[in-house]
């Protein structure tokens, strides 16, 4: 079938580049935040001061590397697909560009309240109520321009990543405003307090919590892998069938599966099994996706050989498909006694974010950036494998030392002598922790180091390649 | 949508038909999903099913399905604390009854006590302690024999149940005047005391300046009752020993002087209600355990 190839400077690519660099200013922002918080936990001499002493920091980390870096990433590639896939111009040019600067807002707003200690308290959801009032307005606005675009597409078809934006942009849209339903204190003052009360409030925000994984860091960045794989190996996506079938258990199942964050809490045990029962059920719909995106390079293996793009790609979805095994077992009720509350989950977020969500990242903007800029290719080809190669090197030690902390904890805090006494007290167990928090410092600063590669590739990328080999893509 | 009557075509390198839709040069292969795939999602389902009929799972109008089993978190609970009951059931009925002389005779008994013990120390009392019981500013060090209030078996376990100057009525209580704060001596008296007690611990070869001997008679009229003619301290009283050099708060002039104008009266929780009476008796035998028991 032929369709009008659109005059490709029809598209608006000028927030797509905004949000690409903005993307990789947060990326490094986030990673730091991370790593000095590594640092902390190995050395805690190092909280220094309130603005950096570790509670205040941890946001800044978490919300940085996931809303900030994640964020901008999804909006850049979101926006690049909508317009390539439905073959026309961002609906509203002004709104998209609001949505740039709204939302470089909304984390300014937010990271500078944690530093100076104004928060929510809640998990993934720390903004106050005037920034989280704001993201709705620029969430509701993205949204508009998102669907907007569908809407007016010149294709007969929705393209499969563009279901997985769309599922992402209204069910965080959902989420976000439930979870963050709060009475403030005064108009004036940053203080609010949430509508929601014990258990109750336990139950959305991880209902809220969980579905960031999911929809967020899951559905979106499968929404990037769809159309950026199959683009990188030119090949056609695996199976269309697949792809509806993963997509609708996916989204079905995903938005139950929040309790088993609470699970042998006060949250009742009919709700906790449940969390477990449909994140065991989540575990095939999640790997539906996985299964796409590694068969669509069934045929042309080949291409894995000398193309580091799309090697981040695939490791990527290997990474994905261990957390999203993971994931399910840990949900396990018997799994959790022994998991929660220790490094064991840790290293799973971290798998996730840096393997699947982080690497997926890395490949689209390997791709997009030479396309959007109109260069050839990258700058370095070879830079791209260093960059692949230290990153992988950082996850492994991160997750392998968080694994073995995480059961070192939970065994330490459940083994009792033949008398029926606690072996261990807990400050042993923090203790213990030393090493392997030296292990994983070491892995952090690694994965920030393959970042740093990957900026300079970009900019040399970017600042042009004249005088330079430029690789041809 | 007439795109769609178009003819699906054939992709060369897989034979595989397309879907024939087409995105930014993006297609589509028809393969159905893989038959292990779906036959797992299957399994899945299944198990989740059959969970739910063995554990509470699905709300209802009354209440929730509470399944076949009856099982709750709290009645898990009940059972891992009762494996842990039925590993100390072999001496814990002996061990209550008996007093802690008996236990300290008895072999089996005090290894029970030394071993729980432990790990309620280190559960409770290191953090101000320290988990070696090396202690730390304003918290004695258990290791050695230098007791505030005793270190007979007795004592400890008075000490520990009651707490000093804690908010149990039987707490060990006493209140070192505050001479300086209180005007009760000079700056200059206070000074010269301080002197004296610190060089007690010297005896004989202390240098014995003039304001030595000025502290020495401050000493005697103000502080003998309580800390002894030769400072030997009154552990009635909580009264420390002055002439070793052990200090709890600073040996140093300046922290003596501190601790003579304004004393820090430490406290210590009572235990009482928050550790059982057997888990007390534990922690007197170990800490007693620890070397310095008298």
């Amino acid at each position: 079938m032929t369709t009008t190839p659109a005059n490709t400077n029809g598209y608006n690519d000028e927030v797509v580049k905004l949000f690409t660099v903005a993307s990789l200013f947060w990326g490094v922002v986030g990673m730091l935040a991370g790593l000095w918080l590594a640092l902390e936990l190995t050395w805690p001499a190092l909280n220094l001061g309130e603005y950096l002493n570790f509670g205040r920091l941890r946001p800044v980390h978490t919300s940085g590397v996931i809303f900030a870096f994640g964020g901008n990433v999804l909006f850049a590639t979101s926006y690049y697909v909508v317009q390539r896939t439905c073959q026309v111009r961002l609906w509203n040019d002004a709104l998209a560009k609001f949505t740039f600067w709204g939302y470089q807002l909304f984390i300014v707003l937010a990271a500078s309240g944690y530093l100076m200690g104004i928060t929510e308290g809640k998990e993934y959801a720390e903004p106050e109520w005037y920034s989280k009032l704001w993201l709705t307005i620029v969430w509701v606005a993205y949204l508009a321009t998102f669907l907007g675009t569908v809407i007016i597409r010149r294709e007969p078809h929705i393209y499969v990543a563009n279901w997985f934006f769309l599922s992402f942009i209204i069910t965080i849209a959902v989420l976000h405003i439930t979870n963050g339903l709060s009475l403030p204190v005064s108009l004036f003052g940053t203080k609010s307090y949430s509508l929601f009360a014990g258990v109750q409030s336990a139950m959305i925000q991880w209902w809220y919590g969980h579905n960031a994984v999911g929809f967020f860091l899951t559905a979106g960045f499968l929404g990037i892998m769809y159309y950026f794989i199959p683009k990188q190996a030119n090949r056609p996506v695996y199976s269309y069938r697949l792809s509806i079938l993963h997509f609708w258990s996916l989204i079905f199942i995903y938005i139950w599966a929040g309790p088993h964050h609470l699970h042998y809490t006060a949250l009742p045990d009919w709700a906790q099994t449940l969390g477990m029962t449909f994140s065991i059920m989540l575990w095939m719909p999640s790997w539906g996706g996985m299964i796409n995106g590694i068969m669509t390079l069934s045929g042309a293996w080949h291409k894995l050989r000398d193309d580091p793009i799309l090697q981040f790609m695939i490791v990527a979805l290997a990474f994905y498909g261990m957390s999203t095994f993971e994931g399910p077992l840990m949900s396990i009720k018997e799994v959790n006694a022994l998991s929660h509350y220790t490094n064991w989950t840790i290293g799973h977020v971290h798998s996730g974010a840096l393997g699947w969500v982080a690497f997926i990242s890395f490949g689209a903007l390997y791709h997009m950036v030479p396309k959007l800029w109109k260069r050839d290719g990258m700058y370095s080809v070879k830079l791209i494998s260093l960059h692949l190669w230290v990153s992988t090197i950082g996850i492994v030690l991160y997750i392998t030392s968080m694994w073995a902390a995480g059961i070192t904890q939970g065994l330490m805090w459940r083994s009792y002598d033949k008398l029926g006494f606690l072996q261990y007290s807990f400050s042993e167990s923090v203790q213990a922790m030393h090493p392997f928090y030296i292990i994983r410092a070491l892995g952090g600063a690694l994965y920030l180091a393959g970042a740093l590669i990957m900026i300079y590739n970009m900019w040399k990328t970017i600042k042009g390649c004249s005088n330079c080999n430029c690789q041809k893509a | 949508m007439a795109n769609d009557n178009n003819k699906h075509e054939i992709d060369q390198v897989t034979g595989i038909e397309t879907t024939g839709h087409e995105w930014d040069g993006l297609k589509e292969l028809n393969n159905p999903a893989p038959r292990w795939w779906l036959w797992v999602f299957y399994a899945t389902i299944v198990f989740a099913i059959g969970y739910w009929a063995v554990y509470p799972a699905w709300p209802t109008l009354t209440g929730f399905t509470g399944g076949s089993k009856n099982w709750s978190e709290y009645s898990q609970l009940k059972e891992h604390q009762g494996e842990i009951t039925a590993m100390r059931a072999k001496y814990e009925a002996r061990f209550t009854a008996a007093d802690l002389k008996t236990i300290q005779n008895d072999p089996e008994l005090y290894e029970y006590a030394r071993a729980g013990g432990a790990i309620a120390f280190k559960n409770n009392c290191a953090a101000c302690h320290g988990a070696g019981a090396q202690g730390g500013y304003g918290y004695p060090n258990l290791n050695d024999d230098d007791w505030l209030w005793g270190g007979t078996l007795d004592q400890i376990y008075t000490t520990i149940r009651y707490g000093v100057r804690s908010t149990s009525d039987q707490t060990r209580i006493s209140q070192m005047p505050a001479f300086g704060r209180d005007d009760l001596l000079s700056r200059e008296e206070i000074e010269a005391v301080a002197e004296y007690v610190q060089k007690m611990h010297l005896g004989d070869k202390a240098e014995k300046t003039a304001t030595y001997e000025k502290g020495k008679e401050v000493y005697a009229n103000n502080c003998a009752s309580c800390h002894g003619e030769t400072g030997d301290g009154n552990q009635d009283v909580g009264a420390p020993r002055l002439n070793d050099d052990i200090w709890l708060y600073g040996g140093d002039r300046a922290s003596i002087i501190n601790s003579i104008a304004n004393p820090h009266a430490g406290v210590m929780p009572t235990w009482e209600g928050r550790l059982s009476d057997s888990t007390i008796k534990q922690l007197a035998i170990y800490v007693h355990s620890l070397g310095g028991g008298k």
